[in-house]
Parts: C-alpha cells; sequence; structure tokens
C-alpha cells in the first residue's frame, strides 16, 4: 500500500510540475464548449437540450488529450523498465498512474463544468445531475485511456492511434453518462444509468489495470 | 545451490540466434561482468536477468525458485540500471533519488548523494545537470534501493575516472555485504575476481565455450 501510494504521489508531483499541460486540458475544455452556444444560437431551450451531451463529447475529447504523456514519457525516458523491474506490481502502478491521471485531467474539468454550464442556461438541478454523471463516467476514461496509450507505446505516431483505439470504447460511457443527465432532465429516473456506468467502472478498474500492464511488459521487450 | 543461478539461457532478437546455451552462477559477493562489442548481445542478457526480457529457451533461479514462478518476488530483490538515466528533467536531483529510497529515510538519499559527488547538486533542476552528472545520479539509485542484486548496462558510460573510482568503490562495498553485481561493459570497470562472459559479435555462443 505504501508503495503503491509513493506510486500515485510521485505521479501527481510530475503532474504539478508539468502544470502547463493541465491548464492546455482545461483551456481546451472550456474553449470548445464555449464554441457551440456560437454555432447553435441563443435559443435557451435548445441549448439546454444538447448541453450534457455537448459538455459530455468536450470532456472526453479533452481527457484524449492528455492520454499520450501517461505512460510516454516514462517509456522514452527509461523509466518503464524499472517500473516493470519494480517493487510494485505492475497493475498497481497502472491503477496509480490511472488514478493521477484522473485526478489531474478529469477532476479539474468537473469541477470547471458549472461555470461551463452557464453558457447553456442549466438549471442548478440539471448540473447537479451532470455533475455526478461525469464524476461515476469519467474514471472510465482515465481506465480505458490507460490500455489505448500502454497499447499505442512504441507505435509511430501513437498520438493519433490512441483515439482510434480509445474513442469507439468510449461509447457506452458517453451514452449512459449523457442518458442519465437526459432521463433527469426529463423527470425521468437517472438512477439505472448511474448504475450501469458505476457497473461499467467496476469492471475496468479490475481489467483496464491488467490489460494495460500485459501491453506495456510488450512494450518494454 | 547457488544464490542466483541462470541455466542454457538463450535469445532469439529480430530473426536471428543471439546467444545459447548460456549459464552461470553466483553467490553472495560474486560479480559477473559481460562484455563484448555493439550489438553482442550485452544488453540483451542484461534485459533478460532484469525480467524485462523472456529468455527463448533456458531459466533463471533466485534463492532456488524460478524466478518466472514469482516475477514479483524476485523484483524485490533486484536493483536494474539501463541505458537510459530514468530521471525526470523537472524534478530535482534529490526528489529523483527519493522516489527509489526504499530505504525510508532521507539520510540514504543523502548519503547517495555525497557517494556520487552531487550534494551541492541536490536541489537542482536535472533537466539542468550534465550527461556525467546524470549518469551519476542513476547509479546513486542503487544505493537508496536496498537490493540484492545490482544490474548495470553499461554503467561507466559518461563517468570520468574520479566518478569511475567512486562507483567501483560502491560494487566492492556492495559485494563485501553480501550482495550480486552484474556489469556489462565494452569499457573499463574494475571488479576483481568477476567472473566474465565475453559474448561474440553477430555470433552463437556455444555450450562449451560458456559453462562453467
Amino acid at each position: 500500500m505504501n508503495l503503491f501510494l509513493a506510486q500515485t504521489a510521485w505521479e501527481l508531483r510530475l503532474a504539478f510540475r508539468r502544470r502547463a499541460d493541465l491548464v492546455l486540458v482545461l483551456l481546451f475544455f472550456g474553449l470548445v464548449a464555449a464554441l457551440f452556444p456560437f454555432a447553435i444560437g441563443p435559443e435557451a431551450n435548445l441549448l439546454q437540450r444538447l448541453a450534457p451531451g455537448i459538455i459530455w463529447v468536450t470532456a472526453l475529447l479533452s481527457v484524449l488529450l492528455s492520454l499520450e504523456r501517461l505512460f510516454l514519457a516514462d517509456y522514452e525516458d527509461g523509466t518503464l523498465d524499472l517500473l516493470v523491474a519494480g517493487a510494485l506490481p505492475l497493475e498497481l502502478v497502472v491503477l496509480a498512474k490511472t488514478l493521477a491521471h484522473w485526478l489531474t485531467a478529469a477532476v479539474p474539468l468537473i469541477i470547471a463544468a458549472p461555470v461551463v454550464s452557464l453558457l447553456y442556461n442549466l438549471s442548478a438541478e440539471a448540473i447537479g445531475w451532470l455533475l455526478l454523471s461525469m464524476a461515476l463516467g469519467t474514471p472510465n476514461l482515465s481506465l480505458v485511456g490507460a490500455v489505448g496509450a500502454a497499447l499505442a507505446l512504441g507505435a509511430r505516431r501513437g498520438g493519433v492511434l490512441i483515439p482510434l483505439l480509445v474513442l469507439p470504447l468510449y461509447v457506452p460511457t458517453l451514452i449512459f453518462g449523457v442518458m442519465a443527465c437526459e432521463a433527469a432532465l426529463a423527470g425521468l429516473p437517472a438512477k439505472p444509468y448511474l448504475l450501469i456506468s458505476g457497473a461499467i467502472f467496476l469492471v475496468m478498474l479490475f481489467v483496464a489495470p491488467i490489460a494495460a500492464a500485459a501491453a506495456l511488459r510488450q512494450a518494454v521487450e | 545451490m547457488a544464490l542466483f543461478e541462470g541455466r542454457e539461457l538463450a535469445c532469439h532478437r529480430g530473426g536471428r540466434d543471439v546467444f545459447e546455451n548460456l549459464t552461470f552462477a553466483l553467490d553472495g559477493g560474486d560479480a559477473l561482468l559481460v562484455t563484448g562489442r555493439n550489438g553482442s548481445g550485452k544488453s540483451s542478457l542484461l534485459r533478460i536477468l532484469a525480467g524485462l526480457l523472456k529468455p527463448s529457451a533456458g531459466a533463471l533461479f533466485f534463492q532456488g525458485n524460478g524466478v518466472a514462478e514469482d516475477i514479483s518476488d524476485y523484483h524485490r530483490h533486484l536493483c536494474y540500471v539501463g541505458h537510459a538515466e530514468a530521471l525526470k528533467p523537472v524534478l530535482t536531483a534529490r526528489e529523483n533519488l527519493t522516489f527509489w529510497n526504499r530505504a525510508g529515510s532521507g539520510e540514504a538519499v543523502t548519503s547517495a548523494l555525497d557517494a556520487v559527488a552531487l550534494s551541492s547538486l541536490q536541489d537542482t533542476p536535472v533537466r539542468l545537470l550534465s550527461q556525467g552528472q546524470k549518469r551519476r545520479l542513476a547509479l546513486a539509485r542503487l544505493m537508496v534501493a536496498k537490493s540484492v542484486i545490482w544490474l548495470l548496462d553499461e554503467p561507466t558510460v559518461g563517468l570520468d575516472s574520479e566518478s569511475l573510482g567512486a562507483i567501483e568503490s560502491k560494487l566492492a562495498d556492495h559485494r563485501a555485504a553480501g550482495g550480486i553485481v552484474v556489469a556489462s561493459t565494452h569499457g573499463r570497470i574494475k571488479l576483481p575476481d568477476a567472473t566474465t562472459i565475453a559474448l561474440e559479435d553477430h555470433a552463437v555462443l556455444r555450450a562449451a565455450e560458456m559453462i562453467w
């Protein structure tokens, strides 16, 4: 447990030292989300209806921006060799890195989402559901993304390959995240969608570290 | 039974046999020196010993147990310093070393920085260090990792004679304390009484040449 916490703290320290990357992701999220109202027009009802989908897709694309740095720097500077040959099992290393990625790339988006929601005239209740669906769904983006980032290591133009690998796998998370918000806005129960998001998270929490660790072992061979 | 053994190891990479039937046995205090020209398979052998690369034949044993059966346990007894320094340029020398410190106390880090003459640069970001200083910092990881087996791939690259002497002294201390040192080099490093494996360039080593 100490090694896992040390790994997570190390990843967080590295991320904060490279905080320009974090700010870039946040700015991308804010700017892209701000573009849609200009394109769609000022009709409040239409914006409200489209808001969950737009904000979710924008968050998903923002997370994609930061995925390449999950393992690439470690692969290039030799750290990955030491992590594979290290005392902490590689699956837990992946989990620690994914946790740090979620904390530094996805949580800022969840915090920024209420501000972005103002552009879409969302009610406080709708913002609450949006945040809940994002809190349950965005860990999946980091977990699935870790598998994609590990598989793309060593490939030419890995930065382009990651979205191609990962985006199709993001679809269930996107669907249930958006549907939870839309159901709540329509006065229907959102709980089933949130439960399915939670179930996807639990499955990925188990599967993703194993799959990503296998890909990392392959990458260092 | 030896503490650390390799039996009939073989490596096949890039469509060619790099080496085969390579056997060694090391006890506490022993050293293995792997020599050979560029491309002769020194790094591949070190990566096999580090568990990063699977041998195409043969097996490794640590404390009598097959390494492949419990690789995590084996990794707890191992410290590998590869070609790349594995340092983070945005962190300071001390921060880089602290992460790999399994001794738990900050004194081990201070002592390791002293040993490689980097104490005065401990708060300097690694991106500002010279190549030789980065190499010394990478080697300082050995001293905080508290491992039995030290695997060093070309440890002398970029080191001046003074630094080389300091590292050789630490290798001797580690062996005197019962540790094992395996180093690959095509240069100079003093490892007294070390068993030597001379890998040939682009040639398959035969059993008769390699078994001790």
